[in-house]
């Protein structure tokens, strides 16, 4: 279509509703949230300017293990939902009777409500009378009950290992897609060159998928960082702080105890950090496809 | 012959099948583990939930926590019906926005525009805690809180990019040789795209109402959890809250509501689940 001056007035006119929407409610408290990092805002009418001193205040607190501790749970959560959801898909993948129904059976975790699957996992840790303690006392794996959710170094890998169950159907079903889209001849050449199933899978299906396994870590990367509903409803952060993540000290910080200085300049970290790894990202992804094409 | 070959490719020893199938089996037990303790839970009396050792099947069962439910939560259907409220409006509003926006980026190449795109999709970089402190100060002030209008508006915002980046891919399907003849015949921009377009990408805008319906049913947690604190508005998520019982949690009752909370968005995908892989795989390409 000739890109006349007409048709751009109209490209902008079409746009402009989500354009605005978007400004009003996602780049405006961007950048609001920017400027009240460096004031005193609280319940009180007025707020004076205060420089860096919330951020200051960030460093001296606990905020630094809270900030390492989001990045080994980001990471642990990423690395083990990439892991069973290539498995998953490589699973589903095959042409086996029955796939159908599998891949269906596949998406529930993804598609309820968020808080309803956290909520049976709620149950299944519970320490007295849950599925996973009652199991594992059955086992004779553990003495006496298991109260996951009640000592800090349980309740990080429950947390985690909840964050993987919603995250898995996801990555699952979009490597799966990635593993449709490799041209059949490819697996038909190895085939007739005579190089067995685990070959081809090696040399074929991993390499053929490993810039969607990049984009989706990526995907699962951010939202991950951002993950929320699963600790506010496990253990709200506790026991005593110790599943506190970035986006959970945040609302406590902010909603919780009316800090909104001090939660915006944590609020504005999450930001600097979700924009680095989305810059590694583009450079990544850039520097892959220029392979390619040499 | 490619078809043979193909078969030929496929074709599994004994044991190949049998790992595959036993990997299907451990996989989908990690998936579906949660929903099937969490229905045998529902259908346990509470005294045997509350008792050692573990149990995993119920004796005498029975579905006596879906009737009691309704009881003990009387405002139960009250959050169901906010729940479907809540997606619909929301739903309704990021089609009448992403539409137009979605035919502009499919169509029509101007300076700025591949950034302004971006742009958009890099929405979904921020979670809606990130932004909660401004907006909930812009909600007070506009005095919005515990309202409808407060839980709405912020999630259409996040469902917007999704719903932009799928319609775009389905739109840029569309031959342009249609529009092109429409042009020649002498219809203005708008009529063409109202006349030509639309009706073209309507599956196209099925799927994606489908899968921003299903979004804005999932992700009601954390601006009803923050802009609402009135019962009769809470959505589901918010609303099974009140199976949390001054001492004990009523299990089965949770578990029952859960399920019957659910079971709408089960039918969907069972019906709709060939549309729905492609779509929100195709979505999360960003």
């Amino acid at each position: 279509m000739q890109a006349r001056r007409s048709a751009v007035i109209f490209a902008w006119l079409l746009i402009a509703p989500a354009l605005l929407y978007i400004t009003v409610i996602v780049a405006y408290p961007l950048v609001d949230t920017f400027i009240l990092s460096f004031t005193d805002a609280s319940l009180k009418k007025t707020s004076n300017w205060v420089g860096w001193v919330n951020y200051e205040k960030i460093f001296n607190d606990t905020f630094g293990t809270v900030i390492v501790r989001t990045f080994i749970w980001t990471f642990f959560s990423v690395s083990i939902k990439m892991i069973i959801g290539t498995f998953g898909a490589a699973m589903l993948n095959s042409a086996v009777p029955g796939r159908t129904l599998f891949r269906i059976l596949t998406m529930p975790p993804w598609i309820v409500p968020m808080a309803i699957g956290i909520f049976m996992w709620g149950w299944m840790y519970n320490g007295q009378f849950g599925m996973i303690s009652g199991v594992l006392q059955r086992m004779d794996v553990v003495d006496g009950p298991v109260a996951f959710l009640a000592y800090g170094s349980t309740a990080f890998w429950a947390t985690v290992f909840t964050d993987v169950w919603i995250g898995v159907p996801m990555v699952t079903l979009y490597m799966m897609a990635a593993m449709q889209a490799i041209p059949q001849d490819l697996y038909e050449a190895a085939w007739t060159d005579g190089a067995g199933r685990s070959y081809r899978f090696r040399r074929i299906t991993l390499p053929m998928i490993l810039p969607a396994m990049i984009t989706m870590s990526m995907i699962s990367l951010i939202s991950t960082f951002n993950s929320f509903d699963i600790i506010w409803i496990l253990t709200r952060g506790g026991p005593s702080g110790e599943t506190t993540t970035m986006i959970i000290d945040t609302y406590h910080t902010a909603i919780g105890s009316k800090k909104y200085g001090e939660g915006a300049a944590r609020a504005v970290l999450i930001c600097i950090f979700l924009s680095i790894f989305c810059f590694a990202y583009f450079r990544v992804t850039s520097r892959l496809s220029q392979e390619h094409a040499r | 012959m490619s078809y043979d070959k193909t078969a030929l490719i496929n074709r599994y020893k004994w044991y190949e099948l049998v790992g595959i199938y036993a990997g299907i089996a451990v996989f989908l037990t990690f998936v579906l583990a949660p929903f099937v303790e969490g229905f045998l839970v529902s259908l346990k009396p509470l005294s045997q939930l509350f008792s050692s050792p573990y149990r995993f099947f119920p004796e005498n069962g029975s579905f006596e926590a879906y009737r009691t439910m309704w009881v003990s939560v009387p405002g139960f259907a009250r959050y169901i019906f906010n729940s479907f409220f809540i997606s619909t409006v929301a739903t309704v509003i990021v089609l009448i926005l992403v539409v137009p926006a979605s035919y502009a980026f499919a169509r029509f190449e101007f300076k700025g525009s591949g950034q302004l795109l971006g742009a958009f999709l890099a929405v979904n970089m921020f979670s809606g805690a990130v932004l909660l402190i401004p907006l909930f100060r812009l909600m007070r002030s506009m005095g919005v809180l515990n309202t409808y209008f407060a839980m709405i508006v912020p999630g259409v915002a996040f469902l917007i990019p999704t719903a932009i980046w799928l319609l775009r891919t389905y739109m840029l399907r569309i031959p342009r040789e249609l529009e092109e003849a429409a042009y020649v015949d002498g219809a203005g921009y708008f009529y063409t795209f109202r006349r030509v377009v639309l009706p073209l990408a309507t599956p196209g805008i099925a799927v994606v109402a489908i899968t921003t319906f299903i979004g804005a049913y999932a992700q009601q947690f954390i601006f009803a959890l923050t802009f609402n604190s009135k019962t009769e508005y809470m959505p589901l998520p918010i609303g099974l809250f009140a199976y949390f019982g001054r001492q004990e949690v009523v299990w089965n009752e949770l578990m029952a509501a859960s399920f019957v909370g659910i079971a709408p968005a089960m039918i969907v995908i069972f019906f709709l689940q060939r549309y729905l892989v492609s779509g929100l795989t195709a979505g999360a390409i960003k």
